[in-house]
């Protein structure tokens, strides 16, 4: 029996709803769609689109080689103080970006705590597009880390111990049994994390500074666009909206919620779904 | 009275619990929208409270950077001396405030770094009163580790230069100053304001940048070092201030705007190191 959803429900609802739409919608309205392709192929746009590619690849690239080991970390080992570890691994998603740009600063400038450190192995990256990856691999390598870990402690520990008792050792085991089973959300995280990378500003600005294709990545010029050509911010917005748009999709399964057989672990008698009490009329 | 009653007493308690819920919804959803009111509805409530005396006012007074700590302390004069106005300042790049007008931002005095940036937006003010003037300099952490002394000193590639971007009056000015002395210099950011480069310098992340002299007054010398440059190579920035049309409170906005060129604002406005307009 299908039950009418309640007003006091749908209302609040569908008002988020709009409220979440109605941005978009003005992007969308507002966009030079005539001269789209004119405004995308300025020269400031392509160099700052170049640069925020390379930013955010490198970025995902670090934070894979970073934080598929601190995942499986969080996951498999048992440790003292891993609470703590967790914590800091969810401090920069929800830290306001500009403090990850200041602490980012004041551990990694050339005054921080490692900038004399750095500045003696010749590496100085306020300024630098390494600084601009460092500020992206900060803010976006948590998403990568959270959703793998989800992952790793959703996954039956039998395979990896079957491929143990077959001789493999961890190294062997994390990547031909463990990484292959989790790819999914493997590449959830990494999309995320990516996604985050590109559109990483608080940051940057912050710690990497703003430089014409060396830190000036495609939301600080967006930014400053605003201040000179609102239709050309809008046009640059627009490509921006549409790669949002795109990772969503290809993300389809796994965020948006379609029918997906969830890990074994949603089998367990604990997790079954409780009955839906009756309403009495 | 009893009669009235019975129905609510008769009525199944499964359908009494529901009932309290939406309730408790709706008074949830009431109290957001509340909430939300609130937040923009100060200057609503400011002009209900209008008794007998003045009418009270807020006034929103979009300023360059570089008047941050001067306007700061104006404003609480100018608060003590005219009770009921309420002063809140919002700081920017002078080309940000401009766009943020352009977009709709609500506002009811302007006060930018250059008379360019003022006129972009003419129409949409009153005619603007040049209130202060103020003049470039370097600045160097203390220490000044690039061992800057002169202007010619700033074409150094390997020294770490950070500027204003071209849009901001400071960014627009430096330009000019370098390029009179046909100087090439490669910035290593170009921040959206000015008061970003002095604090990138005072963070020791630049060996030097160009801000205003009163930039470098408000940070102290215990944060940075001036190495001024001289009053024939140097750029005189005008500060232009101006009440908008589209303001709520008019009057008060050009009140405000005429207080500037008072001897009281002049008197702050050089104590904080500007020259007169």
């Amino acid at each position: 029996m299908r039950r009418r959803p309640p007003l006091t429900l749908l209302l609040p609802a569908l008002a988020g709803a709009a409220f979440l739409l109605v941005p978009l919608l003005g992007v969308l309205a507002d966009a030079p769609w005539g001269d789209l392709a004119g405004r995308l192929a300025d020269p400031g746009v392509r160099q700052a689109l170049g640069l925020s590619l390379r930013v955010s690849f490198l970025a995902l690239l670090v934070s894979l080689a970073f934080g598929v080991p601190l995942a499986w970390l969080l996951a498999r080992v048992d440790f003292p103080g891993k609470a703590v570890l967790r914590s800091l691994v969810l401090l920069p998603m929800v830290l306001p970006p500009t403090v990850a740009g200041i602490a980012l600063l004041q551990g990694l400038g050339r005054r921080g705590l490692l900038g004399g450190v750095l500045e003696s192995l010749g590496v100085t990256l306020p300024f630098s597009t390494a600084g601009a990856v460092v500020a992206a691999v900060f803010v976006a390598m948590p998403f990568l880390v959270i959703s793998l870990e989800g992952a790793l402690a959703g996954l039956d520990p039998v395979f990896e111990e079957a491929a143990a008792t077959m001789g493999a050792g961890p190294l062997r085991t994390l990547w031909s049994v463990t990484l292959p089973m989790t790819m999914p959300s493997l590449a959830a995280g990494a999309a995320l994390c990516w996604a985050r990378a590109l559109g990483e500003f608080g940051a940057t600005i912050t710690f990497a500074g703003n430089l014409p294709g060396t830190t000036q990545t495609l939301p600080l010029h967006v930014y400053l666009l605003l201040q000179r050509d609102p239709a050309g911010a809008t046009a640059v917005s627009l490509l921006l909206v549409a790669v949002a748009v795109a990772v969503l999709f290809a993300l389809r399964g796994r965020w948006l919620g379609t029918a997906r057989p969830a890990p074994r672990r949603a089998a367990a008698p604990g997790r079954a779904p409780r009955p839906r009490r009756e309403r009495a009329s | 009275m009893t009669p009235s009653a019975t129905p609510a007493t008769a009525s199944p308690a499964g359908r009494a619990a529901p009932a309290r819920r939406s309730r408790l919804l709706l008074a949830a959803a009431a109290a957001a929208v509340l909430a939300l009111s609130a937040c923009g509805g100060d200057s609503d409530a400011d002009e209900n409270g209008a008794s007998g005396g003045g009418e009270d006012v807020t006034l929103t007074v979009l300023a360059a950077a570089s008047l941050t700590d001067v306007f700061d302390a104006a404003g609480e004069v100018y608060e003590e001396e005219h009770p009921g106005t309420t002063l809140r300042f919002s700081y920017g790049g002078s080309q940000d405030l401009v766009a943020q007008i352009r977009q709709g931002a609500p506002a009811d005095v302007l006060a930018t770094a250059s008379t360019e940036t003022m006129e972009s937006l003419a129409g949409q003010t009153d005619a603007p009163e040049t209130f202060a003037r103020n003049a470039l300099t370097i600045v160097t952490p203390p220490d000044n580790p690039g061992q800057v002394a002169s202007l010619a000193d700033l074409a150094d590639p390997g020294l770490r230069l950070v500027l204003a971007a071209e849009d901001v009056p400071a960014g627009h000015y430096g330009r000019e100053i370098l390029d009179r002395q046909h100087l090439e210099v490669s910035p290593d950011s170009e921040e959206t304001d000015v008061r970003s480069v002095l604090s990138k310098v005072q963070l020791g992340e630049a060996d030097a940048g160009l801000v205003y002299t009163t930039d470098a007054i408000a940070a102290g010398e215990d944060s940075v070092r001036a190495v001024p440059i001289p009053e024939d190579q140097n750029i005189t920035a005008a500060y232009p201030a101006a009440a908008l049309t589209g303001s709520e409170h008019h009057d008060a906005a050009a009140e405000f705007v005429a207080w500037l060129l008072s001897d009281e604002a002049q008197g702050l406005l050089r104590d904080a190191g500007f020259q007169a307009p």
